[in-house]
């Protein structure tokens, strides 16, 4: 009896638990697709939004051919919910090439593996704080002009260095 | 917001340390008020723990930013949890002016 009151209770006054955020390890390199051609369809039709967590599970699924448990360890969230996600991406990109509309790939609540980002006008590496923040612009000179620093250049690049050395 | 540069000496012309948590100075630019503090670093010449040391310093002053060459992997944990944004400078040829040059920069854009 006490546990159902319980259960009342929470269902009235408490929000579910928020969503964990998904990993992506390799942002998209473009920021979406146009469809061409389309001289049957007349007006505008609306764009699709894939989000940046369904292109990371279609990339890991269906590029890199892991599997849901693999691809869901790399994305920090359970098996299930990769799935999930997973049948969201296919879903939204036969509507798209079914009814001709543009794909954009944005939004979603992720946050990227890579934590270094590198100013290409002042030349500083920064990192992001707040993960579930998206930086705009670089902190010390305000340009827009940044990009995802890769941990393994880094390595690469020491190894060059090291052997340079030798 | 208050921004934490990392400097050799205690005058503008000085030059950007490079080490973190045994840095000469640590100066904290306000960059609404535009004023700064000059901050010896008590933990120069610490033989351990000198990084999380300067960590207390830098988030006791209320830098929400942190300007220098390099942070340990001590430090680096500690200014995550503290959600504190760390900037690496891999130019020692930098003075501090030219650091906060940069910074009243993004003021006007």
């Amino acid at each position: 009896m006490f546990t159902i009151f319980v259960l009342n209770i929470c269902s009235l006054f408490m929000s579910p638990r928020p969503s964990r955020l998904r990993k992506i390890s390799n942002p998209p390199v473009i920021s979406g697709f146009r469809p061409y051609g389309n001289k049957n369809i007349k007006g505008k039709v609306e764009a699709v939004f894939l989000h940046f967590e369904e292109y990371e599970a279609l990339r890991l699924c269906d590029y890199e051919m892991l599997n849901h448990h693999q691809a869901s360890v790399l994305m920090n969230v359970s098996r299930p919910t990769l799935t999930r996600i997973y049948a969201r991406a296919r879903q939204k990109i036969a509507e798209a090439l079914v009814k001709g509309s543009q794909i954009s790939i944005e939004g979603g609540k992720i946050y990227f593996d890579s934590e270094w980002f590198l100013c290409s006008s002042c030349g500083c590496y920064f990192n992001n704080p707040e993960k579930q923040v998206e930086i705009k612009e670089c902190p010390l000179c305000k340009s827009t002009s940044f990009s995802v620093y890769a941990e393994n250049n880094n390595n690469e690049e020491e190894e060059e260095e090291e052997e340079e050395e030798e | 917001m208050k921004v934490a540069i990392t400097s050799t000496g205690n005058n503008l012309e000085s030059k950007l340390d490079l080490r973190f948590g045994r840095c000469g100075y640590f100066i904290i630019y306000d960059t609404e008020t535009k004023g700064m503090e000059f901050i010896p670093n008590p933990n120069k010449d610490a033989t351990e723990g000198a990084g999380p040391a300067s960590v207390q310093l830098v988030a006791s002053k209320g830098a929400k930013k942190v300007v220098s060459g390099e942070f340990g992997f001590k430090v680096k944990s500690i200014f995550d949890s503290l959600q504190i944004q760390l900037i690496v400078l891999k130019d020692n040829e930098k003075k501090i002016s030219d650091i906060i040059e940069l910074l009243n920069h993004e003021n006007l854009n």
